[in-house]
């Protein structure tokens, strides 16, 4: 349950000691409350007020490691329902199964898609994270053998033990229990086994059931065992299953402090038709899955999912932003337009579409301006004809083009005489339209 | 601890909205949930899908989506019949981008004349859109309406600039009108003020909240309709209650992932898949923050839109 921050205050040691980095124990109450700062932070707090009030303090849902090392993936800890509300903060993992049965040239693709799966979008690296390693044989020594392909090929990326035989799953911990693989899944059939297997490998635990009712009983099942690190499968496989059963999983969880449901969900999104399975696998992303199994990760299928997990994650209050310098757009030559606008990620997308849009190719020259959009920078100093030409000139962009001329955005039109001047002799200032929309006409016209 | 099944009281629902006549005329709109949540409310109306035609050649379109319309494309009339009886459309939204002072600078007279040998040999629903330019959109879209009046289309789009003279023709011709906004709840809600204080029927808005593609500000418009869903179904608040169109079509089919060539960037893989998918995705992610009505271009991505909305229901 949440405490306010007054309830917690009467926990604290009073004495105002600062060594939290706070004035005083109330201001570091308000903090704890709103989940700003860790009960840790204070270094007087007895055990028992730590315990009650950690527990207090903890996230809704518990944050789960899967893997070690620099490319362990972190899920859950998520306190909203709607992004708009605050953020959602550790985005969903993706995997892709390899059944046991495949062939080695399969398994040996699958591999190498996952290690080449990388992009980068808007200064971001994504990727798919994780492999989950399947059971179709029930053959303990084929299932370790390619776990032991996956481990010696694809060095660090985390993996997923799917077997609903703990003795299978055994075989497979065995090459790999170091690094932290999620068991998958414990049902209330083998419930004791593969707690038994999770606890002394200290690995997190999935467990399975048909239906929330049937999930709540295991998981609470699972959790008197001993097993803290767990992963929630309702048995939702089909859109509305999912998406209603992950609402409820998240709307208890957060709402209610339901603790069996306190957990991070697992996804499987398996179709004949990929496209199809894309789209399923967009619903978990939107919709509270905090990892998502998937059975091929073709790359145009993964930049659909990965940009659009990018979208869903990115803090709604703080603009994405792309990096400071001039872009090429289209074959720019030394004669080519130079335009200028900020760096807010919304803005240089529109205006170089638009752009690219004109064939008319150009030098974008993108300011930082901590992603503010063109007006909002304008009114805050932050796009001034000061900031403007020192970002002109020390761009290098003199260099590059043959012609001493700036594009300005049409709604910081105000600024072309100012700008003009810092510019020095010589330049000139072009104001261009208020909307990219009418970058195209506009273009093409000073062309003709 | 047992489990109960955690229900949100809602007091307001969207409204819904009748389009087209006769046996083809289609509803959208009634919901009383957040999309699909049906342990908690209903949605008697599942979202519909527009198919995009427009008057001039899509010249500028990507070849995966150009390619499909090659036969037919070259005649609006031809392209609409096409949608209807070969694509099986719920609806056409017929573009009427050639009045567009850049592109042909078409006559409104002329745009009319289109717009009626359109609906002489459809009977689906159709959506009449301007070329959005604020000037020439009054006098195109005011001639329009009078000519498609009777046949129940939606007119758009009225924007803050121009909604006046739209909704006055709109209302007088009994046609739908789409209100379109900056991105913006407040603006949104402002716009249907505006319009309801003119005396324009309240039900017969649909809002635009301004779509976007994925990757190029879809969250922005995903968070805006959640927030216009919730205020409707939350506060029964009548401004936030007309359902919600997403005009994405022409937002995915200019994004770079939809034109570059798999030899360009082959970490992005096959185009053909990629533009499919980039406008399938997009229209999943409008459909779960509340859409009720997307227009669209590709057959095979609304083919897939469809599948994963029957998925859901």
């Amino acid at each position: 349950m949440a405490l306010s921050g007054v309830e917690i205050f009467k926990h604290l040691p009073k004495t105002n000691c600062k060594k939290c980095g706070f004035p005083t124990c109330l201001a570091f109450a308000m903090k704890l409350a709103a989940k700003g700062v860790s009960i840790d932070a204070c270094p007087d707090i007895s055990e028992e007020a730590k315990k009650l009030l950690g527990e207090a303090s903890a996230p809704p849902i518990r944050l789960i490691t899967i893997g070690a090392g620099d490319k362990a993936v972190k899920v859950g800890e998520e306190v909203v329902l709607f992004r708009h509300d605050k953020k959602f903060f550790n985005p969903c993992g993706f995997a892709v199964a390899i059944k046991d049965t495949e062939s080695s040239d399969e398994i040996k693709k699958k591999i190498e898609a996952v290690k080449t799966s990388e992009i980068d979008r808007v200064g971001q690296k994504l990727r798919v994270e994780m492999i989950a390693v399947t059971d179709a044989a029930n053959d303990p020594a084929k299932f370790a053998s390619v776990v032991k392909n996956v481990v010696d090929s694809a060095p660090g990326v985390p993996l997923i033990l799917h077997s609903m035989n703990p003795s299978v799953i055994e075989a497979g911990l065995a090459l790999c229990a170091d690094k932290r693989p999620l068991i998958y899944a414990a049902t209330n059939e083998n419930a004791e086994a593969m707690a038994k297997l999770a606890k002394d490998k200290k690995c997190p635990l999935a467990i399975y059931a048909n239906g929330l009712d049937a999930l709540t009983s295991l998981s609470e099942k699972v959790k008197g065992l001993g097993v803290e690190d767990i992963v929630l499968d309702s048995g939702a496989r089909k859109a509305k299953d999912m998406l209603e059963h992950f609402t409820m999983i998240r709307r208890s969880a957060v709402k209610k402090s339901f603790k069996p449901f306190g957990y991070p969900v697992i996804a499987f999104a398996n179709r004949d038709d990929s496209m199809m399975e894309a789209l399923i696998a967009g619903i978990g992303v939107m919709k509270y899955a905090s990892i998502i199994v998937l059975s091929s990760i073709e790359k145009w299928k993964m930049l659909s999912l990965l940009t659009l997990r990018q979208n869903i994650y990115t803090d709604p209050q703080v603009p994405m932003q792309v990096e400071q310098k001039i872009y090429k757009v289209g074959e720019a030559t030394d004669k080519s337009p130079v335009i200028v606008t900020t760096n807010f990620s919304l803005t240089y997308f529109i205006v170089r579409g638009e752009i690219e849009n004109s064939k008319v190719p150009c030098w974008l020259a993108i300011l930082d301006v901590e992603g503010l959009s063109v007006l909002t920078a304008w009114a805050a100093g932050k796009f001034s004809p000061a900031k403007i030409a020192a970002f002109v000139k020390e761009s290098g962009i003199e260099k590059t083009v043959s012609h001493k001329e700036v594009i300005i955005p049409g709604y910081v039109a105000v600024l072309s005489g100012s700008l003009e001047e810092k510019l020095g002799e010589g330049w000139k200032v072009v104001v261009g339209p208020r909307e990219a929309n009418a970058l195209p006409a506009f273009l093409k016209s000073r062309g003709a | 601890m047992a489990f109960t099944i955690p229900k949100e009281n809602y007091n307001g629902k969207v409204y819904e909205v009748e389009l087209g006549v006769g046996d083809r005329a289609i509803k959208i709109g009634g919901e009383s949930t957040l999309p699909f949540l049906s342990f908690e409310g209903e949605m008697p109306n599942r979202p519909s899908i527009a198919i995009e035609i427009q008057d001039l050649p899509p010249n500028d379109w990507p070849d995966t989506v150009k390619k499909v319309y090659e036969k037919v494309s070259s005649n609006p009339v031809a392209w609409a019949k096409f949608c209807q009886d070969e694509l099986k459309a719920d609806a056409v939204a017929l573009r009427l981008i050639s009045t567009h002072p850049d592109q042909k600078d078409t006559k409104p007279e002329d745009a009319a004349k289109l717009v009626s040998e359109v609906l002489n040999v459809i009977s689906i629903p159709v959506i009449i859109l301007g070329s959005e330019h604020i000037e020439k959109d009054i006098a195109v879209l005011k001639t329009v309406a009078e000519t498609a009046k009777g046949k129940n289309c939606i007119i758009g789009k009225a924007q803050e600039e121009n909604h006046k003279t739209i909704a006055a023709v709109a209302m007088a011709n009994e046609h739908k009108l789409i209100a379109m906004s900056q991105l913006d709840v407040n603006l949104a809600k402002q716009l249907n003020i505006l319009l309801t204080q003119m005396g324009f029927v309240k039900e017969r808005i649909l809002t635009d909240p301004m779509s976007s593609a994925l990757g190029y500000g879809l969250e922005y418009t995903y968070s805006v309709m959640e927030r216009i869903r919730l205020a409707a179904l939350q506060q029964n608040d009548g401004a936030m209650q007309p359902p919600l169109v997403c005009d994405i079509g022409k937002n995915v089919w200019k994004t770079k992932e939809t034109i570059a060539a798999e030899a360009e960037l082959p970490e992005w893989g096959s185009l053909e898949e990629r533009g499919i998918i980039w406008e399938a995705m997009t229209a999943a992610g409008m459909i779960m923050a509340g859409a009720n009505l997307l227009v669209m271009r590709h057959p095979k991505a609304i083919e897939l839109t469809k599948k994963l909305i029957e998925e859901l229901r």
